[in-house]
């Protein structure tokens, strides 16, 4: 009863007879339940138990004869307890080999002995040297078809060594099996007399998981307990190291230091706790500590900083773009984040990289991330729980992407802000009004700018200092080099965010007129110009009415198929939700310049 | 650390990232002995605090006694909320699992119950119990199953748990189930149970009972809400049970473990599933999985 849990991934595809050889491992080992073997059975034709047929569980996986999610089991072998994520290997599915990866102690590797190592099995190599799983098995499957050989399993295990070795996997044990009749897997294969290494029970029963308590304590703080006012205590799980009363620490990112006082635990106080525990811990002094921070040992805290080199794994349909705004989510923090820069894409058949400026479903690449405050983090090559980080997206809540943290950029500690005398409220007051940035979306044809103008003749004509940037016209000089992919798109819009910022900082009323489709985008905008001096102005115009009236002879251009990707023909527009102001594009302008100079003056 | 001791870390884990989290979670209490572990876990999970969160109980009128019993020692601590939900529907149609059968029983009872007693709090993360041994579908659950507005389970929909990191984020009538003991199988449920010295309902312990048989089910006749066919005469037997849902749904077991110890010797012994004595899986390979995508604990 005293050994830890072993956490094993099992990679390969039907074809190479992984569910067999799951299934097959499992009713060896006796724990597949007499019920559910008699109803697998009943299934097939000829009564006899199809050993794969034990583990696809969803209906649509029976129907397509696939495995589509990753599945959990749980084995006994020699009393020591596995739990098996079962991740398919199609090559759609990569977010569930790297998902099922991910907790890995041990990654399972399967391969069809009649095939040779394919294009997959490097592929998940690739990914498990990624996420860092410790121990491989190169399990040789179908042994039966090639005469049991000895010769070309030592000839196969050497090719796959030699492609392993510069992915820095270490561990690796290449095993000979027959998964159809359970050969080397719980019992020796008599056909296989020259095998002398261990079966995969006995390389499972035996390979240690890592074991994080010897490194420097440290421990992300998940919930603060406070029945009481006498009462106050740090709740988490310990991520490495020992925990005793009267150890210091300090609380990160903030660096206060601590000391603890109790381990408290419903019958008695603990004298110690280790990495992997479920504690709450007294601080004996009155320091500010939250969900998010992380407790370290006083003498080895860890790095704080708001840029990033890391690896990320797209997991969405839409693409990952530079600049879009992303929550970030590490140990128990999550922070507003983007990628400032995506520098190059993995190639998961090779191990080498190409050049991308973005990342689709299922790609792995290198990204420069900022977080909208600095954090408190390990590399992921130190620490899984504390340098890898999943990518939520804003508006759909889905889990976007996964990171693992590679170095801090040194950058933002290198460029200082310069402290300046005059600021942005000294500004304003000299020109007596108050500077934001009145942004229009709209189709192209919409009037977004025709309206911008006539609010802007009214604001100059009062005397207010103004400034109108019109997206054509950035397009020719700060945006000249960009075009009009997804990409482009989003960088477009936040560069001329930034300027708007600038210059409602200088003390302008900015007025941007530009088509601005993506909801994410204009979420960014917003966040960098700030939520109070922002105004969103939907001109609502219909397709037909924009197309129409056609001012650029844009759509005419689009519909002979001269100009692809134009919004609201070859690309989206994603129409805001809540804009602060809505205007019916197809009321005379003069009436909508009147509602915003309205807005304007009513708030 | 052991095994054991590794999952109790996780589930407390598991237990304060949803506390955290989410706006108003509800740790979903059914009187059985996982629901009985996780109770246990959670009291841990924030001790020397109280529950942040409230206990419910979507309760179909055909529960043992012996658990009424045991749910009424539970809301008696002042430590605890218990919420009890039964959906209304049910009484006054007149549904009952001996007449209408187990679907249907369950639809509306549980399934429909379930989902009124979540309006009604405006929960949006149900901590069940659950776990990834008890049938082929839950294998590919998610710690943290993403439920749409209408309720609904779409396996496609769900979202990639890597490391300890889950995303419990959720728009308006969207809401979470959420399950501690995923990793967890019935033995381990049972020697937790002895480490911890966790009360239990006594139906889990062999004892005489009163039992009819049909379609191979031992059925116990926990009193007169089951009414006998013609010819039927409940004979005592030594038996007990391995999962306790609704009385006339759920089979016992012929066994002579009275004791927490004796049971896990007996399961340990044992070469069928736990849930081969429930109605309600029997339907189908796929019946679970059915059920869940209209909303089914």
């Amino acid at each position: 009863m005293g050994r830890p849990l072993l956490r094993v991934v099992t990679c390969g595809s039907v074809d190479d007879g992984k569910s067999t050889l799951i299934g097959r491992l499992a009713d060896d080992l006796g724990q597949v339940p007499e019920d559910e073997r008699r109803a697998v059975a009943a299934r097939a034709a000829d009564g006899r138990l199809d050993h794969a047929l034990l583990l696809d569980g969803l209906a649509a996986e029976r129907e397509q004869g696939i495995t589509i999610d990753v599945a959990h089991r749980a084995l006994n072998v020699a009393g020591r307890r596995i739990l098996l994520a079962d991740a398919p290997g199609h090559e759609g599915y990569l977010r569930n080999t790297v998902t099922a990866a991910s907790t890995a102690d041990l990654a399972i590797l399967l391969v069809d002995a009649a095939r040779g190592i394919r294009q997959q099995t490097r592929r998940h190599a690739v990914i498990a040297a990624l996420m860092r799983v410790r121990g491989i098995v190169l399990a040789v499957n179908k042994m039966d078809l090639i005469g049991h050989d000895q010769g070309r399993f030592e000839a196969l295990a050497e090719e796959f060594r030699r492609f392993a070795a510069p992915l820095g996997l270490e561990g690796l044990v290449s095993i000979p099996i027959v998964a159809l009749t359970g050969g080397n897997l719980a019992a020796r294969d008599p056909a296989m007399p020259w095998y002398s290494g261990p079966t995969l029970t006995e390389h499972l029963a035996t390979a240690e998981p890592a074991d994080s308590a010897a490194a420097p304590f440290r421990m992300p703080v998940q919930w603060i307990s406070r029945p009481g006012p006498e009462f106050r205590g740090a709740a988490g799980m310990i991520a490495s190291g020992r925990l005793r009363p009267g150890d210091a620490v300090r609380v990160m990112p903030s660096g206060s230091p601590a000391t603890v006082a109790r381990i408290v635990a419903p019958e008695e106080d603990r004298p110690e706790a280790v990495a992997g525990e479920s504690v709450m811990l007294t601080l004996a002094e009155e320091v500010d500590c939250a969900r998010g921070d992380i407790l370290c040992e006083a003498g080895a805290p860890l790095e704080v900083a708001d840029q990033f080199e890391a690896t990320v794994i797209w997991m969405a349909d839409a693409p990952l773009l530079s600049g879009r705004p992303y929550l970030l989510k590490l140990g128990t923090r999550t922070v507003g984040a983007s990628v400032t820069e995506i520098r190059e894409r993995l190639d998961v058949d090779t191990g080498g990289r190409l050049a991308t400026r973005e990342l689709a479903l299922n790609e792995i690449g290198r990204c420069n991330l900022l977080t909208d405050r600095p954090i408190a983090f390990a590399p992921y090559a130190e620490s899984r729980d504390l340098g890898g980080f999943i990518l939520i997206d804003r508006l759909t809540n889905e889990t976007a992407g996964a990171g693992m943290i590679r170095f801090a950029l040194r950058r933002a500690a290198n460029l200082r802000w310069q402290p300046l005398q005059v600021d942005r409220a000294a500004r304003a007051a000299l020109t007596g009004q108050r500077p934001r940035v009145i942004w229009f979306t709209g189709l192209s044809g919409a009037g977004k700018s025709t309206i911008a103008n006539l609010v802007e003749a009214r604001l100059h004509a009062m005397g207010r200092h103004t400034y109108l940037l019109d997206g054509d016209n950035i397009r020719h000089g700060l945006n000249r080099d960009l075009g009009f992919t997804e990409a482009d798109r989003a960088e477009n819009i936040r560069r001329i965010a930034e300027v708007a910022r600038l210059m409602a900082d200088a003390g302008l009323i900015v007025l941007v007129a530009a088509i601005s489709p993506f909801r994410a985008d204009r979420l960014a905008a917003r966040e960098r110009i700030g939520e109070e001096d922002f105004v969103e102005v939907f001109v609502d115009t219909p397709l037909s009415v924009a197309e129409g009236r056609d001012p650029k002879g844009l759509y005419r251009k689009a519909r002979a198929g001269q100009l692809a990707n134009l919004t609201g023909l070859g690309s989206p527009y994603e129409a805001p939700e809540t804009p602060e102001l809505h205007l019916d594009g197809t009321e005379p302008a003069e009436d909508s310049a009147r509602r915003v100079m309205a807005y304007i003056d009513g708030t | 650390m052991n095994h054991l001791r590794q999952l109790e870390a996780e589930a407390i884990h598991i237990l304060r990232e949803t506390a955290a989290e989410c706006r108003r979670p509800v740790l979903l209490y059914s009187i059985g002995k996982d629901s009985g572990a996780l109770l246990h876990l959670a009291r841990k999970a924030f001790h020397p605090g109280p529950l942040p969160f409230p206990l419910l109980h979507v309760d179909t009128g055909w529960k043992f006694r012996d658990m009424y019993a045991m749910r009424d020692q539970v809301a008696a601590d002042p430590a605890l909320r218990l919420i009890v939900h039964v959906n209304p529907d049910g009484p006054a149609r007149g549904i009952s699992p001996v007449t209408h059968g187990a679907a249907l029983h369950t639809e509306v009872m549980k399934t429909e119950g379930l989902k009124q007693a979540l309006a009604a709090g405006g929960f949006d993360a149900a901590i069940g119990g659950a776990r990834r041994d008890e049938e082929r579908s839950r294998a590919k659950e998610r710690i943290f199953s993403f439920r749409n507005a209408r309720h609904q389970w779409e396996p496609r929909a769900q979202r990639p748990e890597l490391w300890r990191l889950y995303n419990p984020r959720l728009a308006a009538g969207e809401s979470l189930r959420v399950f501690p003991l995923s990793n967890w199988t019935e033995l381990d449920v049972w020697r937790y149970i002895a480490q911890e010295s966790i009360p239990l309902v006594p139906l889990y312990f062999s004892a005489p009972r009163p039992v009819v048989e049909r379609e191979g089910r031992l059925i116990v006749r926990d009193d007169d809400r089951l009414p006998l066919e013609d010819g039927e005469t409940p004979v005592l037997r030594r038996v007990r049970f391995r999962t306790l849902g609704c009385y006339p749904l759920t089979g016992a077991v012929e066994s002579e473990a009275a004791d927490v110890a004796g049971i896990i010797a007996e399961l340990e012994a044992s070469r069928l599933s736990e849930r081969a004595g429930r109605a309600i899986d029997g339907e189908g390979g796929a019946s679970m999985e059915a059920k869940k995508r209209e909303g089914y604990f």
